[in-house]
């Protein structure tokens, strides 16, 4: 019986993962992970080494030298009047953009244009802005004539704030927290759950085709139960997926780090670091800390408990798989070619897009009755949850959650199976919806 | 003793009655054709057989005692829809279906490579399946079947696809199983293999058996009392002689020698004719004329129609 199975289970795992796009896909994956974290540092870093020279004409002559240099820009203060020469040829200025001030910035404060060729950088239009507000507000404090002024001054620009979230425990407990990095890492889970329920159970439903088409079905079915090659090859190719995950983590992790050493002896700056995580909000973090702290990082996933979070990604992924998988087996034994698949997969197809969008919902707030809600339905929980899992879900949701998840692959691979067992063995037959149900209501032995 | 019995076994499916009733015995070591038009029921009764689907009622007996679930190592089963993962390997995808079977990776080698063999595919072992000939892929999948050298065989149409040549091929290496001790169940529409091969056959029409036996003793069931008569001499005087009790069918002739069909009365014995005949005429044949097995699942199933 279940020598059965792990033979089937064995011919699926091996053939699949002895393919060629097995392997391409798994060696091309991790590069493509590498690349989108690094590229975006890679392009930083590029951008860094040049010097940009901007001109500034400063109709109003109040604002010479108040805007600073730094070792990437060079500001040049010119004659108000040689702006139009400029203007006329300014790609072969040598410079990078230039600034006009054209009234008091106090009354007027969109009396400043920045003119460029190219696309302005952030860091340049947040470095302008910065010193200006800055001097502006000197001069709004220098009006009140107060004593002892340039060291109140030069003491209020070095405060600043940098919130640390904290999320307290039941017991009191406190943990450090990062919502940007929980939206992002609860963005991830839902995206890659999405991605292997389709593309696995897509996977299933060809292999059942291929069965059935190819006329082996018959012979094999003589020598096992229906059952237990549908089981065995949904369970072989939840290997493939796994096999796939592992390798394409490790690989990851490889190459990252290794990508990280090269870039490190570059550059003592950590500017790699600060793009680790490619959300907004940390950019502009970075760039007022100047620098991204990475061990706190690593302290911030800590606090997201990674064993309990890993350990339920497993859990979600094999239950939303298997819920699923039965399903697209169903579909694959009802069907005699891949075109007729469209009207059985929109059914299939509708939980799973809704599940997204709901988890989108997630990402902003977790803990709304809705996401409540999905994230307790079998069909969309796996998505949901995981979409959740980074914010601090209730054991009593999550042990509720993942037993309904329970109950419903049990319920769905019962289901399936007794679809599949009728729908291997019809050759040239049109299906419809009544005629599954015929299928799943005859009860045969 | 019937090595495989099957008794008053029913299936219906939603809509229709696909087995009603239907009993058959197959004799220990002997090749049982299975015989009926499409839609008989025929393949449902051999997916009983081998477990795939139940019975609504009756049952199947195996030896005296009802299926059981291990008794499939005993069948080997090669369907009318068959086929073979395309981007398998031929050696590779042997050894899984022998192992499905129950044999060990060792045993199940040793006797491929024997088969492999016999039937010069050797040099294919390597080969993907969607790289080899239909006949070749047939091949393989006969071999696939008999491997595990089941005590009973089950073939559906087990010719369609074969070239004459290797049609001939597995008649011959069916008989050699028969010797050997299999019990054989042939299922086909091919009636000229079925009186070459058969020893007892069952036509199951619209879900019924409804003829069953030795295939001698159905097709003297079906006899029209005719004899085919050869001699030499006068064609007029005897067929003077005969007119009177016998109704001449039809009459050859090749200068003095003559081949008469004759229709006997239903009670005439075979040699009352023989008592016509005088010394002028030179005997060369006497003998019955029985209808072919075509003739008789054409009359039965056409008589099951219009009965209906």
């Amino acid at each position: 019986m279940n020598n059965k199975i792990s033979l089937i289970l064995q011919r699926e795992y091996l053939t699949r993962v002895r393919k060629k796009s097995f392997i391409i896909m798994t060696l091309l994956g991790p590069l493509l992970f590498a690349a989108m974290m690094l590229i975006p540092a890679w392009i930083g870093s590029m951008e860094d080494e040049e010097e940009k020279k901007i001109a500034v004409f400063d109709h109003t002559g109040l604002y010479i030298d108040r805007i600073d240099n730094t070792n990437l820009m060079v500001f040049d203060y010119l004659d108000p009047e040689s702006e139009p020469v400029l203007r006329e040829d300014f790609s072969n200025s040598g410079y990078f953009a230039y600034l006009v001030i054209s009234d008091n910035l106090l009354d007027k404060p969109d009396a400043l244009r920045l003119f460029s060729d190219k696309q302005i950088t952030m860091e340049v239009r947040q470095h302008i802005n910065g010193r200006l507000r800055d001097y502006l507000r000197g001069e709004k404090l220098r009006s009140f004539e107060m004593e002892g002024l340039d060291e109140v001054i030069a003491a209020i620009n070095q405060v600043g704030v940098n919130i640390t979230t904290i999320k307290l425990g039941e017991d009191g407990s406190e943990r450090e927290t990062s919502s940007e990095m929980a939206m992002v890492v609860s963005m991830i889970f839902a995206f890659v759950m999405y991605m292997f329920v389709f593309i696995y159970g897509t996977q299933v439903m060809r292999g059942v085709m291929e069965e059935k088409t190819s006329r082996i079905v018959e012979v094999i079915v003589s020598s096992v139960k229906p059952f237990q090659l549908m089981l065995g090859k949904i369970i072989g190719i939840a290997l493939v997926a796994l096999t796939q995950v592992a390798l394409w983590v490790g690989l990851t992790l490889l190459i990252v780090s290794g990508m990280k050493m090269v870039f490190q002896s570059d550059k003592a700056e950590t500017s790699i670091q600060g793009t680790e995580l490619v959300s907004e909000a940390s950019v502009e973090h970075a760039a007022s800390a100047g620098g991204f702290d990475f061990s706190k990082v690593l302290n911030m996933a800590k606090s997201m408990n990674p064993a309990l979070t890993l350990s339920l990604f497993l859990i979600y992924f094999l239950g939303g798989y298997l819920l699923y998988a039965s399903l697209f087996a169903a579909i694959g034994a009802a069907i005699d070619n891949e075109t007729d698949s469209q009207q059985f997969m929109f059914p299939i197809t509708i939980p799973i897009i809704i599940a997204l969008y709901v988890a989108m919902a997630a990402f902003r707030n977790p803990h709304s009755d809705m996401v409540f809600w999905f994230s307790m339905f079998p069909l969309t929980s796996p998505i949901v949850m995981m979409a959740r899992a980074p914010f601090d879900v209730p054991f009593w949701q999550l042990g509720l959650s993942i037993g309904l998840l329970v109950a419903g692959f049990l319920l769905s691979t019962w289901f399936a199976g007794r679809i599949y067992r009728t729908g291997i063995l019809m050759y040239g037959k049109k299906v419809n919806y009544k005629e599954l149900w015929k299928w799943f209501r005859y009860s045969g032995k | 003793m019937s090595f495989l019995e099957s008794q008053q076994v029913v299936k219906r499916y939603a809509a229709h009655l696909a087995l009603d009733q239907v009993s058959i015995s197959v004799p220990e070591n002997s090749i049982f054709g299975l015989l009926g038009p499409n839609g008989a029921g025929k393949t449902t009764l051999i997916r009983i057989i081998n477990q795939i689907t139940g019975p609504d009622e009756g049952q199947i007996l195996l030896k005296g005692h009802p299926l059981a679930p291990e008794d499939i190592a005993r069948i080997g089963y090669l369907p009318e829809e068959r086929g073979l993962y395309k981007k398998m390997k031929v050696g590779e995808q042997a050894l899984y279906l022998a192992r499905l079977k129950g044999m060990s990776r060792p045993a199940a080698l040793k006797r491929l490579k024997y088969w492999f063999e016999k039937f010069e595919i050797q040099p294919w072992w390597d080969k993907k399946v969607e790289e080899l000939s239909k006949g070749m892929q047939q091949k393989v999948q006969f071999i696939v079947t008999i491997l595990h050298e089941p005590e009973l065989l089950i073939f559906d149409e087990p010719f369609s696809g074969f070239d004459p040549i290797n049609a001939n091929l597995l008649k011959e290496e069916i008989l050699e199983l028969k010797k050997k001790g299999s019990t054989i169940i042939f299922s086909t529409h091919n009636m000229s293999s079925v009186e070459e091969l058969c020893d007892h056959i069952t036509l199951v029409n619209n879900g019924k058996a409804i003829l069953s036996g030795p295939v001698p003793e159905v097709r003297q069931q079906f006899s029209q009392n005719l004899i085919e008569l050869e001699f030499s001499g006068s064609l007029d005087a005897l067929e003077g002689r005969l007119s009177d009790h016998y109704k001449i069918e039809t009459r050859q002739s090749l200068q003095e020698r003559h081949k008469l069909l004759i229709r006997m009365p239903q009670d005439a014995a075979p040699n009352a004719l023989l008592a016509a005949l005088s010394p002028a005429e030179h005997l060369h044949a006497y003998h019955e004329v029985l209808p072919g097995m075509n003739e008789v699942f054409i009359t039965v199933v056409n008589q099951n129609k219009t009965s209906r």
